[in-house]
């Protein structure tokens, strides 16, 4: 089962909390490494709060966990709070004024059973190779 | 028990609400025990400084692939190196720095001919872009206190990512003109999500995601007397012409904004619309505009490149002189493009904050990393600088949301005598520059 959903990023207060001096820890990974999903659409995927997914847009791909929405309803609109999950997967371009499109990008959610969430030294580290 | 100090009228440096009633408590071993007054992200930023397993505690460099600690006068030494033996490097960060700092960091893009940008880049730059096209009336977060009656957040989630900025400067707090607090004043809120900050308000509209600029615009349809169609991005006629008439007779209205819109489809032209919209409305009442500032110092950053350079962000240094053009010379095309070939990344994540192909090429180039803590930007950079933590372990000025500049304190130590402030770091690597290049 694949859901199409429209992808956005922002803050969250445990994000906030865990960008503050601990960036590498679990806490960072627990506050940063989740999509926060509408009931309904969790309901479609047959997925609960904890269930690990695959996100794929057309600018890379990101395995997290799926919440339950604390704001929902937003039916169609998944939800990562910003930093490095939610930044393999958006939008690069800056459409000529020098900020990435980091809000409104379409993306397909599945189940991924199995998958590893990345840590942020394992993401960080991708890019020194 | 050794002695307590405490220190009061401190300033939080996390977010552009820079409150600065906080009360901190230091003891004899360098170590804040006691915060009051700050939200939950601020006392954890303050308590971050304690946390010495988190932070960087001596300069490194990187030797056959690995970090290892060094002095710090070969750190500065290889640091410079790498900026002048680059044709085009970037400096990027500077909005969790305070003033003084910026002031050098500006210098030394001069130098090295550098391209100079800040986070604004990635979060308020396309609201500077509408404020250069159509202007913005502004007030400072005092006046909002002692007059707003209609207080708007647009795109925006201040229970989140500004946890004080409602009971402290907007909705909750009594005022001059507002002594009944929250009791005379109304809280709208637009946003795709029923935010935290939406479970407050007393109206709540919900937007389709992406469609502000048509919902903005037709609020200006309806105050100006046009029609609209019978629903507009999701929201239904009668909930527009609800809402335009409440902004209509507020006796002082605020339009706060966010990402919600300069991230959005449309970035700037959305804020364009918002500020057209807050204009009309001066011809009904009073209104004014105000982004929400994410960064402690992001406002500071814009102001001291502005009255250095003549510009806000997005500045290149290459030619010797100024030149701006946001979308030319901002961090993440000349990332993307792969343009630049060395980076100076100061108080700020880029790897956690940029889209995935400007983190694969800042890991392809030379990397000089200024922080206090271990980042994913640490981990990856060639020369890494601990720093002092502005605002508390360096004192220096920051600017607030709304443009006031505010004093930071200085209220400890910084961990070990490695550890230099931001200012230090930057004036000794420029001073390093200048030696090497005669
Ligand atoms: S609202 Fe912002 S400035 Fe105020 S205490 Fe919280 S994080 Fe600090």
């Amino acid at each position: 089962m694949v859901l199409k959903c429209n992808l956005i990023t922002g803050r969250t207060i445990d994000q906030g909390r865990a960008y503050e001096g601990s960036k590498l820890s679990d806490e960072m990974t627990r506050a940063g490494a989740i999509v926060e999903l509408d009931p309904d659409d969790m309901a479609e995927l047959h997925i609960m709060t904890g269930s690990v997914v695959s996100i794929k847009t057309d600018f890379g791909e990101v395995i997290v966990r799926a919440i339950k929405s604390p704001n929902a309803p937003h039916k169609g609109v998944a939800f990562i709070p910003m930093g490095i999950w939610a930044n393999q997967v958006i939008n690069e371009d800056t459409t000529g004024i020098g900020t990435p499109s980091f809000k409104g990008i379409s993306c397909n959610i599945e189940p991924a059973p199995g998958k590893k969430v990345l840590s942020p030294q394992e993401i960080a580290e991708s890019f020194k190779s | 028990m050794g002695e307590i100090k405490e220190y009061t009228d401190c300033v939080c440096p996390f977010c552009g609400s820079l409150c600065d009633d906080i009360v901190l408590k230091v003891d004899e071993n360098n170590e804040i025990v006691e915060v009051e007054n700050a939200c939950t992200i601020g006392t954890r930023k303050f308590f971050s400084s304690n946390e010495l397993d988190d932070r960087v505690q001596a300069p490194m460099i990187r030797k056959n692939g690995k970090l290892v600690e060094t002095d710090i006068e070969t750190a500065i030494n290889e640091a410079a190196k790498i900026l002048i033996n680059a044709d085009y490097p970037l400096l990027y960060g500077f909005s969790s720095t305070e003033a003084g700092a910026q002031a050098v960091g500006i210098e030394l893009a001069e130098e090295v001919g550098a391209i100079l940008d800040n986070t604004a880049s990635v979060c308020h730059g396309p609201t500077i872009l509408a404020e250069q096209d159509v202007g913005a009336s502004g007030a400072t977060l005092g006046e909002i206190k002692a007059r707003a009656d209609v207080i708007m957040y647009v795109g925006s989630n201040p229970a989140n990512a500004h946890p004080r900025h409602l009971s402290r400067y907007s909705t909750f707090i009594r005022g001059y003109f507002r002594e009944k607090g929250i009791m005379e004043r109304k809280l709208i809120v637009i946003d795709p999500r029923y935010t935290d900050t939406a479970k407050l308000a007393t109206d709540f509209v919900q937007v389709q995601q992406g469609k502000d600029f048509e919902l903005l615009s037709a609020m200006r349809a309806v105050l100006k007397g046009a029609e609209i169609p019978e629903e507009v991005a999701g929201v239904k006629k009668e909930k527009i012409i609800e809402l335009v008439n409440i902004m209509k007779n507020a006796q002082f209205g605020v339009l706060f904004f966010g990402m919600g819109l300069t991230q959005t489809i449309g970035k700037h032209r959305n804020i364009d619309s918002a500020v057209l919209l807050v204009k009309d409305l001066n011809s009904f009442s009073k209104w004014i505009i105000l982004p929400m500032r994410g960064h402690w110092n992001v406002c500071g950053a814009n102001v001291v490149f502005t009255w250095q350079t003549g510009y806000p962000y997005s500045i290149n240094f290459a030619r010797g002189y100024p030149r701006y053009n946001p979308g030319e010379f901002s961090a993440n095309d000349i990332l993307i493009r792969k343009e630049t070939d060395a980076a100076l990344i100061i108080s700020s994540d880029p790897i956690s904050n940029f889209p995935k192909v400007s983190s694969e090429w800042l890991g392809k180039i030379p990397l000089i990393v200024i922080d206090p803590h271990k980042t994913p930007t640490t981990l990856i950079g060639d020369v890494v600088f601990p720093a002092a933590m502005a605002g508390i372990e360096a004192e220096g000025t920051g600017y607030r949301m709304d443009a006031v500049p505010i004093r930071m304190k200085k209220v400890k130590q910084p961990p070990n005598e490695n550890i230099l402030t931001d200012k230090e770091i930057l004036e000794k690597i420029l001073k390093k520059v200048k030696e090497l290049r005669k």
